[in-house]
């Protein structure tokens, strides 16, 4: 095997698809990537890019219709395809962990803060001891900054906030390596998301986990993340650093999305770019890239067949025609200098 | 039929919404059995003492986290609920003043667009039928026209080819396209006032651009008065002229746009314009936001609302109310100490 030290996830031409009625929608295309250790990766996209999907893949949560369809998942080294269902569920929770925008969903209206987090070890760990497991819940609350009389409390009698709280606790609370937030902080007001992402990132430098932060916030995740994979129609477009990204997007999707991103600062450009058409049903998807019908830059290739995804310099990926060589193109491919 | 009073008035800077000490309590407990049980009412003070006018021609935004009371302050603006104390004016006329009749009568000079396109649009209706409606319930009279001011305003909005469209259902187009039907259903019987709340909100990053631009220019081409409601402090940015911010059915900073977001002179209004994540992963926040969340308005603090997550208060804070002040020119801001900002 050949992860490094460094890598956590490998993913490989992974592909999700949902059988509906109308047929088959492929919502996860054919995706490459990886998750370095107690970095944060930030996966944006819009509606129905398949982002979720892609999340809960990786948890291998994808239920029928949909099922994986191929590719390869590998969690520090280990295939999470092979698993059976007893080394799933020790897998779920253990290793990996999930948030989701609707805390008041994940937890159970009838069981007290404290209970969920008891719950959580007990389901997870042989025998543990119980005076052990109540000093380390209380410890842990108190670093989410939830105080300890809150424990006993019904997730109903917190905010929105301090249920998002709870949730981070039962990930870290097993010392998962990697927690994904599927639009954890969407329904928070703008300050109570301004706390928790200053928390996200104080986590990440104590417990060393990983964050894959899914939304479609995109100021959000120039806040807050060290990678950004940009996601469309079910495909990853453009992957890599996100300084480097915003200040030189090279996918035509990433170029037009970080512009018309608003911003609240004065001396920011006054008019918002303006992207023509909107993201594609994913039952029939355009051919070759499926950004073609809405790409400024659509050469005659990009009908025909779809790019792959390139790595144009070291950690930078694109998915698109313009940075890649085919003997069917008649444009010349545009080098980008590390 | 009675005919309404209608006072046209077109003049430079004439108000079409005078709001004054604005008040809206919801009683906790709703019904009477509830009520003997407690032996008393609890109110939840939604909207509490608001004042603020809308110029006619602007875009006015009110802009708060949840529970500020920004729907609510929408919806009396227009009538849809009664206020508990204060008065409403809408170009010139009071709306307490007016029985159910003519109220809804004056609803045509004020339209409304929701959140979520889906929930406002009939499923079994097709767009052309939804869109005409608000004709047939005003204009029933002139029903021949009906259909062709319909096709015009669809081709307006950005629905082309109107023909096509007229025909659809709302689960036969795009989450924009559907935001467009509502517009141009806001638009038919030629409003005065539209009422915005959250417009934009549900829809993706790429479609909101063109939205935005679409209501900015209607409003230009139509001399449209904008109330729009946003928790979206960016957002605004773009469409309004002026705005207030709303803390805990309170209007904690109010004035112009750009004074607003130049010089917040609240401790809240900066602590929302430094939580607002900004596209530029060079420019990353440091600053640290202020403790605790929105409090029960139930019992709000007495004293200034924010006084007990406020970087600058003091003892004064906790007893007396401040007042709006106008600190810099059409700017005002309810805070004792905002002279340090200044």
């Amino acid at each position: 095997m050949n992860s490094d030290e460094k890598t956590l996830v490998q993913v490989r031409n992974l592909s999700v698809t949902y059988h509906t009625r109308l047929g088959p929608v492929s919502a996860v295309n054919d995706i490459s990537f990886d998750i370095n250790r107690s970095e944060i990766l930030g996966l944006v996209g819009e509606s129905g890019c398949g982002k979720s999907t892609l999340g809960k893949a990786l948890m291998r949560m994808i239920m029928p219709p949909g099922e994986i369809s191929g590719g390869s998942i590998l969690f520090n080294g280990k295939d999470v395809m092979q698993f059976d269902q007893k080394r799933l569920r020790d897998f779920r929770g253990r290793q990996i962990s999930m948030i989701f925008q609707d805390p008041m969903t994940s937890l159970n209206p009838v069981q007290r803060v404290d209970e969920h987090v008891i719950e959580a070890i007990q389901v997870h760990e042989e025998k543990p001891d119980k005076e052990d497991v109540i000093s380390r819940v209380k410890a842990l609350i108190e670093r989410l900054g939830i105080q300890e009389r809150r424990l006993r409390d019904y997730p109903h009698q917190l905010s929105g906030g301090m249920r998002q709280r709870v949730m981070i606790g039962l990930g870290l609370v097993l010392n998962a390596d990697l927690i994904i937030a599927d639009e954890a902080t969407t329904s928070l007001d703008v300050i109570v998301e301004a706390m928790l992402v200053d928390q996200l990132r104080e986590i990440r430098e104590e417990f060393g986990v990983a964050l894959l932060m899914i939304t479609h916030n995109i100021a959000l995740v120039a806040e807050i993340a060290d990678r950004i994979a940009v996601m469309y129609a079910g495909k990853i477009v453009e992957l890599g650093d996100i300084k480097e990204i915003f200040d030189n997007p090279l996918h035509p999707y990433t170029r037009g999305l970080l512009r018309s991103v608003p911003s609240i600062r004065l001396d920011d450009r006054e008019e918002l770019f303006k992207m023509s058409g909107e993201p594609p049903n994913l039952t029939h998807p355009p051919s070759g890239c499926r950004f073609h019908p809405r790409c400024p830059e659509a050469m005659p290739i990009c009908s025909r067949i779809g790019p792959g995804m390139d790595e144009v310099s070291p950690g930078r990926w694109v998915h698109c025609w313009l940075y890649q060589d085919h003997p069917q193109k008649d444009r010349s491919t545009i080098k980008v200098n590390a | 039929m009675r005919e309404l009073p209608i006072i046209i008035n077109n003049e430079e800077n004439f108000s079409l919404v005078e709001i004054t000490h604005l008040k809206k309590w919801f009683p906790v407990q709703q019904n009477f059995l509830d009520q003997i049980l407690a032996g008393h009412i609890d109110h939840v003070r939604a909207v509490d003492d608001v004042s603020f006018t809308i110029k006619r021609g602007e875009a006015f935004g009110l802009a708060g986290e949840s529970g500020s009371g920004k729907t609510t302050i929408g919806r009396l603006a227009i009538g849809l609920e009664k206020p508990t104390a204060g008065k409403v004016s809408f170009d010139g006329i009071d709306l307490s003043s007016l029985c159910d009749e003519d109220l809804r009568k004056l609803r045509r000079r004020m339209q409304v667009i929701f959140q979520d396109p889906m929930a406002s649009l009939n499923p079994r209706m097709c767009l052309g039928d939804s869109i005409s409606h608000g004709l047939k319930i005003h204009y029933p009279e002139s029903a021949a026209e009906h259909r062709d001011i319909t096709l015009s305003i669809m081709e307006k909005v950005g629905l082309t080819p109107p023909h096509f469209f007229f025909t659809k259902f709302p689960h036969q187009i795009s989450g924009g396209q559907r935001q467009r039907v509502v517009i141009a259903r806001a638009l038919i019987t030629n409003p005065d006032l539209i009422l915005a709340d959250e417009p934009i909100a549900m829809a993706d990053v790429s479609v909101r651009a063109l939205l935005l631009d679409l209501m900015v220019q209607l409003k230009n081409e139509l001399n449209l008065t904008y109330l729009f409601i946003t928790h979206d402090l960016a957002t605004a940015k773009y469409i309004c002229d002026r705005i207030g911010i709303l803390y805990l059915g309170r209007m904690a900073e109010m004035g112009d746009l750009r004074e607003v977001y130049g010089y917040p002179l609240h401790p809240y209004t900066q602590a929302l314009m430094a939580a607002v994540p900004v596209p530029d992963p060079h420019k990353r926040r440091t600053q640290i936001m202020p403790a605790g969340e929105i409090p029960n308005p139930i019992n709000p603090p007495p004293g200034c609302r924010f006084h007990p997550r406020c970087p600058i208060a003091k003892g004064v804070c906790s007893k007396d109310e401040p007042e709006l002040r106008e600190l810099r020119s059409g700017h005002l801001v309810a805070c004792h100490f905002a002279e340090q900002f200044l």
